[in-house]
């Protein structure tokens, strides 16, 4: 992948890693949009969505709370998206080795978040008196900066994560050893084991929970029956 | 006009400025940093507030103001419109500077627990799963991504507004809004919601990712049913994601040397 073809991605994952935690919050850099966004950047917003979706079931694992240390989805979502929707379809190590870039891209993106917030702290050090005195000229600096510099991580990240795991993960499909349903199985296992066991992390100390949650499962059932 | 307290009554604040301060609002972590948290993000939402203070923007009310305002703070960033409305309201009643302070502290940590119970904990993984379910069912890129940002940000946006409504109208008075239904048991309902839905659209999102055949079925069921009581018993031990990643490594290297 050229630096031309990864500028309108890396664009892209500038603008929803700010909003993971600078602007707006609205979700927009939950894997389930991004992934489908950079999927459809690419042309294929199918398949976008499809690798979303198993980063999203991934992604209920992690919860967003206040300085808790948490890997940075919003970039990691267009990274696997526009990667998984760039190879041919049906090539069996294509999902796996997409989701593993993208989660390498979630825990890199991550990191940089704190280094970002360690960096705006130095800035508030050096800025604190005049803020201090009031100085609406100094918190504006300090606040718009900070954005600023979101949006430039979310996309040196992505640009970075895009020049690497593009051609590895061409190279790790091209040699691909494992038969595709297997391929696919394991994704799936690995989805489902996150998800379940968070749903059960968040959820477990909630009464009556389970019953719920074992009503979902008979109605599933029902419609696999009637279908 | 001056109150038996003291302090003056609020100057009612153009629809403008409500505006302003909503979309500032938005923006409130743009400077998050280790130090003051979310502080002087409580500074930049409500600094056009500040500018009718006595002395207009730059005045000496009006640098006292943002200066307290921009201290050390720590709330839900949907909540936090709350603290804005009734710190706005404050300032602009002239309540005392040590009261204010107080105030703070006070408000601070039920904004960040309740707001991360009933969000991050109950609402964010409930439109998640809802998502999924719309995924299962065969629905499109579109309607998949539509649904999950409509729903959320429904209440996302609507949470935000309240805050700052509430804040306003009730000023240091805002303690008992917190005692809302919605703010106290909604993350109940909404987990047993979440509960019922995820057990029927998790299975139909995973079937499809999984594609047509039915071959390994028992397998994956088995597989993941015993991975889910393995991950629920460790609970706090082992990060989900982690595991995921150190398994997707490993099944990656052996496909390729294979």
């Amino acid at each position: 992948m050229s630096l031309i073809e990864a500028l309108p991605i890396a664009l892209l994952g500038a603008l929803l890693g700010l909003d993971v935690v600078s602007f707006p919050q609205a979700m927009i850099s939950r894997p389930i949009v991004a992934a489908t966004l950079s999927g459809g950047l690419i042309g294929h917003p199918g398949s976008g969505l499809l690798i979303g979706v198993v980063l999203e079931l991934i992604a209920l694992d992690t919860l967003p709370f206040g300085a808790s240390r948490y890997p940075e989805w919003g970039s990691a979502g267009v990274v696997g998206g526009a990667l998984f929707s760039a190879q041919s379809p049906g090539m069996p190590g294509a999902l796996p080795a997409s989701m593993l870039a993208a989660l390498l891209t979630a825990s890199i993106s991550g990191w940089s978040m704190v280094v970002l917030r360690r960096f705006i702290a130095r800035r508030l050090e050096k800025s604190r008196d005049r803020i201090e005195e009031g100085s609406r000229d100094a918190l504006m600096s300090l606040h718009l900066s900070g954005m600023s510099m979101d949006l430039l991580r979310g996309a040196l990240v992505t640009l970075t994560a895009m020049m690497i795991f593009a051609p590895l993960v061409r190279a790790i499909v091209a040699v691909w050893g494992s038969e595709s349903a297997a391929s696919r199985a394991v994704v799936v296992v690995i989805a489902a084991v996150v998800a379940g066991g968070a749903l059960w992390k968040v959820y477990h100390s909630v009464r009556h929970v389970l019953w719920f949650f074992l009503a979902g499962l008979v109605a599933w059932s029902v419609l696999l029956v009637t279908r | 006009m001056t109150s038996p307290l003291g302090t003056t009554s609020m100057p009612k604040l153009p629809f403008h400025v409500r505006t302003a301060m909503y979309f500032r609002l938005l923006a409130l972590q743009g400077s998050w940093n280790y130090e003051t948290l979310n502080g002087t993000g409580i500074g930049f939402a409500i600094e056009p507030a500040l500018r009718y203070l006595p002395g207009g923007p730059g005045g000496a009310a009006y640098r006292a103001a943002l200066a307290r305002q921009s201290r050390y703070f720590n709330a839900h960033p949907y909540l936090a419109g709350v603290a804005i409305g009734a710190l706005t309201r404050a300032e602009l009643e002239g309540v005392e500077p040590a009261r204010i302070e107080r105030f703070r502290t006070a408000l601070a940590g039920p904004l960040g627990s309740v707001g991360d119970r009933l969000v991050w904990a109950s609402w964010l993984p409930f439109c998640s799963v809802v998502a999924m379910g719309v995924y299962g069912a065969g629905g499109s890129a579109l309607a998949v991504v539509g649904t999950f940002l409509l729903l959320y940000n429904a209440g996302h946006l609507l949470l935000r507004a309240w805050g700052l409504r509430i804040g306003l109208s009730r000023g240091l008075n805002v303690a008992p809004a917190l005692g809302n239904p919605v703010l106290r048991q909604g993350p109940q309902y909404i987990a047993c919601a979440a509960a019922f839905v995820s057990g029927l659209s998790l299975p139909l999102a995973l079937q499809r990712v999984a594609g047509p055949g039915r071959a390994l079925a028992g397998g994956i069921i088995g597989a993941a049913f015993l991975g889910i009581l393995l991950l629920a018993r460790l609970r706090e031990q082992a990060e989900g994601w982690r595991v995921a990643l150190g398994v997707l490594a490993v099944f990656v290297l052996y496909s390729v040397i294979t």
